[in-house]
């Protein structure tokens, strides 16, 4: 009897989970319905128009900001976490200088977005002014390159996991026929953890897109399509956490549609992320 | 002629050993912002690192704008958001732990079975809900109905990005006890909800325990989430069904508004220490109680 009960209360305790993301989804399509009926799902995603005075809504610039600073977090990303990854998985796996490295990389994972975000206004924005980036340091490339910094040990620590577990024996036989460890880099751990690596930067990706905070900080928070990399912008994440407060009605419900947007492209890419790790493990 | 060269073994030597340095180097850049970003926090912030950043609360904008007129440090501290911080994390602490060790236990017990794998992808799905989504539903399913931010329905929002941490560690820490723990329990007579409480999840617990100190560590710092569901408040609050402060939500206001920008750097700080610190714990205990 008491076993039925404890067991019941597990299952229950499961069920709650399904129940939660139940009510995720329910709740975000009830509430973004207003902004699709209003401008059909097709003409919100595609207008650029966001006017508060016209009540006139469109999500473009956003997608087309989130998608943009992302693709260049990504981008600006590979060759550190590559690095770190052929670090900690392959020349120095196992040795103590790498524990000290991952674990150095996976404190950066801690650091709160909002510190990133202090920390790219305060430093790095004088910085691009130097440079000549644009007037106010704002824009697309700030934000990609913080974005970048904080994605770097998520990509990082899953493709190590995936280079390490590349069979010692393909390694030595390409040693013995003389490979170079360059050689045998490119040429039996990167194809062979191939798929791994590909997986462990979607879910990278996944993290950039909806990353609130630091991006907010520092995109510069324009409503227009970003012509450039020295353009400010807005993205999905920021002009939610930007207008929300002071919302209601059609805005409100627009930035509901957002959101659900917004879990859709998360949902997404974690289901291909995975998706591909499962095809790896069989 | 040139082949020649690339094919030549001192060539191919030269290259790994040139490509050995650059990993090396990018490796060593990385890690750079970590002690640049600790670096910066504790210089511009130690000035207003002292004991009134935990015994008062945030200053005006008036009080800011007169103490820096006449040369003075900002008075006031952050007790407020301190305070909302600990009564936030302390509420997700207790709607996440129960129900997240309880459905990682079911997923370890029921490895095979349709409704565990679905579950398992759903805490993955939810894994990977970015933090103002998550605000957001909050704000639909407990703001609105309620009429007030409140502090209760920030926890949600931290309880529902700690679960599937928790789901997750609480499962692997499950899967790598041997079986014959759990059969030399039933085989003494125990009932399945004794052997599970007194031997499987005792026996797990330092996995439960880093897993969830990693998860409390992952919120501490959350600030969007919050920032569409406990809103803020100027005055120490204890009720959870009003809006409550957080200490990251008072460096959000610090920073937009240049009269209290100084007191950026200290909060931020303290908020640092607070989640690195938690951190490094959770990752010293998991290297200490190491299941064999």
């Amino acid at each position: 009897m008491k076993d039925k009960i404890f067991k019941t209360i597990l299952l229950l305790a499961s069920c709650l989970i399904i129940l939660l993301t139940a009510g995720i989804v329910y709740g975000l399509v009830s509430k973004s319905i207003g902004a699709f009926s209003e401008f059909g799902f097709f003409g919100f995603i595609n207008s650029s128009e966001w006017d508060a005075q016209k009540d006139l809504y469109g999500a473009l610039p956003f997608i087309t900001g989130t998608v943009l600073t992302s693709t260049l977090a990504l981008i600006f990303c590979i060759p550190f976490s590559l690095s770190v990854a052929l670090f900690n998985g392959e020349y120095f796996r196992n040795k103590k200088i790498s524990t000290i490295v991952s674990a150095v990389v996976d404190l950066l994972a801690g650091i709160p977005s909002i510190v990133y975000g202090l920390w790219g206004f305060y430093t790095l924005r004088p910085i691009m002014i130097n440079m000549g980036v644009n007037d106010q340091g704002f824009g697309v490339l700030l934000a990609s390159i913080i974005l970048a910094i904080m994605i770097i040990p998520y990509a990082s620590s899953l493709s190590a996991e995936f280079i390490g577990m590349v069979p010692n024996d393909l390694k030595e036989a390409a040693y013995s026929l003389g490979a170079t460890q360059l050689e045998v880099v490119t040429a039996v751990n990167l194809p062979v953890a191939r798929s791994g690596i590909f997986a462990s930067y979607v879910l990278a990706f996944g993290r950039a897109l909806g990353e609130t905070m630091a991006v907010t900080m520092l995109i510069g928070n324009t409503i227009n399509i970003p012509a450039g990399l020295s353009d400010t912008g807005n993205t999905m994440a920021s002009i939610i956490a930007n207008q929300f407060g002071e919302s209601s009605g059609l805005k409100l419900s627009s930035l509901m549609a957002i959101g659900l947007l917004l879990f859709l492209i998360t949902a997404i890419i974690n289901f291909v992320a995975k998706y591909i790790m499962k095809m790896m493990n069989k | 002629m040139r082949k020649g060269i690339r094919s030549t073994s001192k060539y191919r030597v030269a290259k790994s050993k040139i490509f050995f340095g650059i990993m090396c180097l990018f490796s060593a850049l990385t890690m750079i912002p970590l002690f640049v970003i600790l670096w910066e926090l504790a210089k511009k912030g130690y000035k207003q690192f002292n004991l009134s950043l935990f015994t008062e609360v945030a200053p005006t904008s008036m009080e800011a704008m007169f103490a820096r007129a006449t040369g003075n440090l900002i008075p006031g501290g952050i007790l407020n958001g301190i305070t909302g911080t600990l009564l936030i994390l302390s509420m997700a602490i207790v709607i996440a732990i129960p129900i997240g060790i309880m459905t990682g236990v079911y997923l370890a017990e029921n490895q095979e079975k349709k409704l565990a794998n679905f579950v398992r992808h759903l805490s993955d799905l939810l894994q990977g809900i970015p933090s103002i989504v998550i605000g957001v539903v909050v704000y639909i399913w407990v703001v609105i109905p309620m009429s007030s931010y409140s502090a209760v329905a920030g926890s949600v929002a931290l309880s529902i990005m700690m679960l599937p941490m928790i789901i997750r560690s609480t499962e692997e820490s499950l899967k790598m006890l041997p079986v014959t723990l759990k059969e030399a329990g039933l085989a003494l007579g125990g009932s399945y909800s004794s052997v599970v409480m007194r031997i499987l999840i005792p026996s797990a617990f330092s996995g439960l325990f880093t897993g969830s100190l990693l998860a409390i560590s992952r919120v501490t710092g959350e600030t969007a989430p919050l920032l569409v569901t406990a809103l803020g408040a100027a005055s120490v609050n204890w009720d959870a069904t009003s809006p409550t402060s957080a200490i990251s939500l008072l460096i959000w206001e610090f920073y937009n508004d240049p009269n209290l920008a100084d007191l950026v750097w200290s909060s931020s700080l303290l908020l640092l220490l607070f989640v690195l610190g938690i951190n490094l714990l959770a990752k010293s205990i998991a290297k200490k109680w190491k299941i064999q």
